[in-house]
């Protein structure tokens, strides 16, 4: 069983921290006296973790975001050495430098030769400050295209594993072009002749994961979130106040679940109870399952079709019925009147054959 | 204009009556680098340019093509009032004008909920943040897209991602050249996801028209940041940048905010985006029709 000890607990989970401290006060009595306390520790365990459920089955959306940056979440690095075999890290992106806050590795994952892709937050003070807390330059995004690429020409399907809270706002990175590496990056992703999967394992903060995050499929952790802006950035914006971040992450719909059912992402992975950081190795061999699992999917098709499907699955965002619609009434439309619209001659033609069949079928 | 006789003139410097030099303490008013649309002008007859504080009369600055007779200045104009300055005259054929969000995050903030929102600017401007059609340049036909930032500071929704793909589309079929002009702070938060989608599926649809071999040219404006800088706006082809436009991925003040220094001048302009390699051009407003058509002979088909 884990120590709880070590956890860090998050502001919502005062109750569970006392029990916890309840419990292993019990545990250190029970070795140290010769009264068996072991029947009321089994009772108050099991208490505990009628408690975890369910605190985490109802987190607020803001909790979900608290949760997905526990310092002691796990970070790419650790699904990179509890899951890949044989890792060889590939660094520098031939133009500029090597940024730490994306790593590319060649390695195994279960039989699997893969390029993974990964954002890296760093554990300790010194690693956060070096890979700047997970935010990349635009060094770090062409590192990544330039090592997809090297997927794609030697035929390794892709996995990224998202977890940033943005890509770095900084002079420098302005300067070399943080726009301009993050748009090529869509644009390849979109078109690259590869299995790609992305994950999201912890923050999914806007331009900055979406760089390495168009594929054939996109995943979430339980309690990580995705969103087009920190909810803290939002609420400043909206709330013209930073504190209301709680009321942003309600309204960004950024949570796994929510995400999930507006179909915007393809699957959720489980995470283990009380949170990815409660158990990492559990966490880790879910997402290890999901690969195996969507990689042996994603390659009995047939490259051609997978890009296909893959521009129709990017295109199909903010496209269906329930999303988008052409004002139809008439009081519907703006005050200006529309232009018709100009049709092609096939167009036409195919138009003016349905107008026939209809008049046929009268 | 009329001239009003007076016996002894008071101030001889402003030999022209349509400008009168503002007092120079407002000059600390403006920032430089204000993404609201503060410079949006007043209706009126005169106005005051935000660069320069000058007094102008606001028929002149239309003549201008909304650029400061005496600085130079662009300003920030609305998506028909640029097509109108763009295409050769009566020659645009909007398509997908009706489009409109049905809000699937029903957003709300501050008890406003965005759907009321998008009403409210549909009734006031007439078209959402992005206005697609067929149209001239100089005699070449082109497929057009131009942000409006008056609709929600011209974010990137996925109307605007809808109409983009539906104009690349026909910008394939018909081959013919697209020509975008961005003016945006970036996606729209009210779309959450929805509209972080919009950057994949912009850059998606660019991706097609480079395989079939189109030209595309993108035109930055003030401004051109967030999503759209970092989807659609940094593919074209060839990139053109009205002169002293911000242009950039994150916002200065969110950059200030982070390395709490002051930026340098003329950072993430479109002086600044040229001397670093990221626009092939700064071109004048009033000759980006010219540069266009010139451009087109030389790359389209
Ligand atoms: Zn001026």
């Amino acid at each position: 069983m884990t120590n709880y000890n070590t956890t860090q607990y998050l502001p919502f989970e005062d109750e569970i921290a006392s029990l916890d401290e309840h419990i292993s006060r019990l545990k250190a009595d029970n070795r140290s006296r010769a009264i068996d306390l072991s029947a009321e520790i089994r009772t108050l365990q099991a208490e505990q973790t009628a408690l975890l459920q369910k605190t985490y089955s109802t987190l607020t959306p803001w909790q979900t975001v608290q949760v997905s940056r526990h310092p002691k979440r796990p970070l790419f690095t650790d699904y990179l050495s509890l899951m890949v075999k044989e890792p060889r890290q590939l660094h520098g992106d031939r133009c500029f430098g090597d940024d730490p806050a994306i790593m590319t590795i060649l390695g195994q994952i279960g039989r699997q030769k893969v390029l993974i892709v990964g954002q890296n937050k760093g554990r300790d003070t010194k690693e956060k400050i070096k890979c700047n807390f997970g935010c990349p330059n635009p060094e770090g995004y062409r590192k990544a295209m330039a090592k997809m690429k090297l997927a794609e020409k030697f035929g390794l399907p892709v996995v990224t594993f998202i977890d940033t809270p943005g890509a770095y706002p900084g002079i420098g990175a302005e300067e070399r072009g943080q726009a301009q590496a993050i748009a090529v990056n869509l644009m390849e992703m979109s078109r690259l002749k590869t299995p790609i999967i992305s994950i999201v394992i912890g923050e999914g903060g806007s331009g900055g994961a979406l760089g390495i995050g168009v594929g054939d499929r996109l995943s979430m952790l339980e309690y990580a979130y995705y969103s087009v802006i920190s909810p803290e950035g939002c609420a400043g914006i909206l709330w013209h106040d930073g504190a209301q971040a709680e009321k942003a992450a309600k309204a960004l719909r950024l949570t796994s679940k929510e995400l999930k059912s507006l179909g915007l992402i393809d699957t959720v992975i489980k995470e283990p109870l009380g949170g990815a950081h409660r158990s990492i190795h559990d966490t880790v061999y879910n997402v290890e399952q999901y690969i195996i699992r969507t990689l042996r999917e994603l390659k009995r098709v047939k490259i051609d079709i997978l890009l296909e499907k893959r521009y129709r699955k990017i295109c199909a965002v903010g496209d269906s019925e329930t999303m988008i619609r052409r004002l139809k009434s008439k009081k519907d439309l703006p005050a200006k009147p529309a232009i018709p619209e100009r049709l092609s001659a096939k167009a036409q033609l195919e138009k003016t054959a349905q107008q026939e069949a209809l008049e046929k079928a009268k | 204009m009329r001239t009003i006789k007076v016996s002894k003139p008071i101030n001889n410097k402003n030999k022209k009556n349509t400008v009168v030099k503002m007092p120079a303490k407002n000059k600390t008013s403006w920032d430089g680098y204000s993404i609201k649309p503060r410079k949006e002008m007043p209706d009126g007859l005169w106005l005051a340019c935000p660069a320069c504080q000058h007094m102008l009369y606001r028929k002149i600055v239309d003549k201008n093509l909304n650029v400061c007779p005496e600085c130079d200045a662009h300003f920030r104009i609305d998506g028909p009032t640029r097509v109108k300055q763009l295409v050769d005259v009566g020659s645009f054929e909007e398509i997908l004008a009706d489009l409109t969000s049905l809000d699937p995050l029903q957003f709300e903030a501050r008890g406003v909920k965005y759907k009321d929102r998008i009403k409210v600017d549909d009734d006031a401007k007439g078209c959402e943040a992005m206005l697609t059609g067929k149209a001239f340049i100089r005699g070449r036909g082109v497929m057009l897209a131009v942000m409006n930032f008056g609709f929600l500071g011209g974010s990137m929704g996925m109307v605007v991602g809808e109409k983009f793909c539906k104009a690349v589309d026909q910008a394939i079929e018909e081959s013919l050249p697209l020509i975008v002009v961005s003016c945006s702070g970036g996606a729209r938060m009210h779309e959450g996801v929805v509209s972080l989608g919009q950057m994949a599926k912009t850059s998606a649809a660019i991706g097609k028209l480079d395989e079939a071999g189109g030209l595309f040219i993108s035109i930055l404006s003030d401004p051109t940041t967030g999503g759209v800088s970092a989807s659609f706006a940094m593919l074209g082809d060839i990139i053109i940048a009205e002169p002293n436009a911000l242009i950039g991925f994150a916002g200065p003040r969110t950059i200030k905010q982070t390395i709490k220094i002051e930026l340098p001048e003329g950072f993430q302009r479109a002086e600044f985006l040229l001397e670093h390699g990221f626009v092939d051009m700064i071109t004048h407003r009033k000759d980006l029709r010219k540069e266009i058509g010139r451009l087109i002979d030389y790359c389209g088909k």
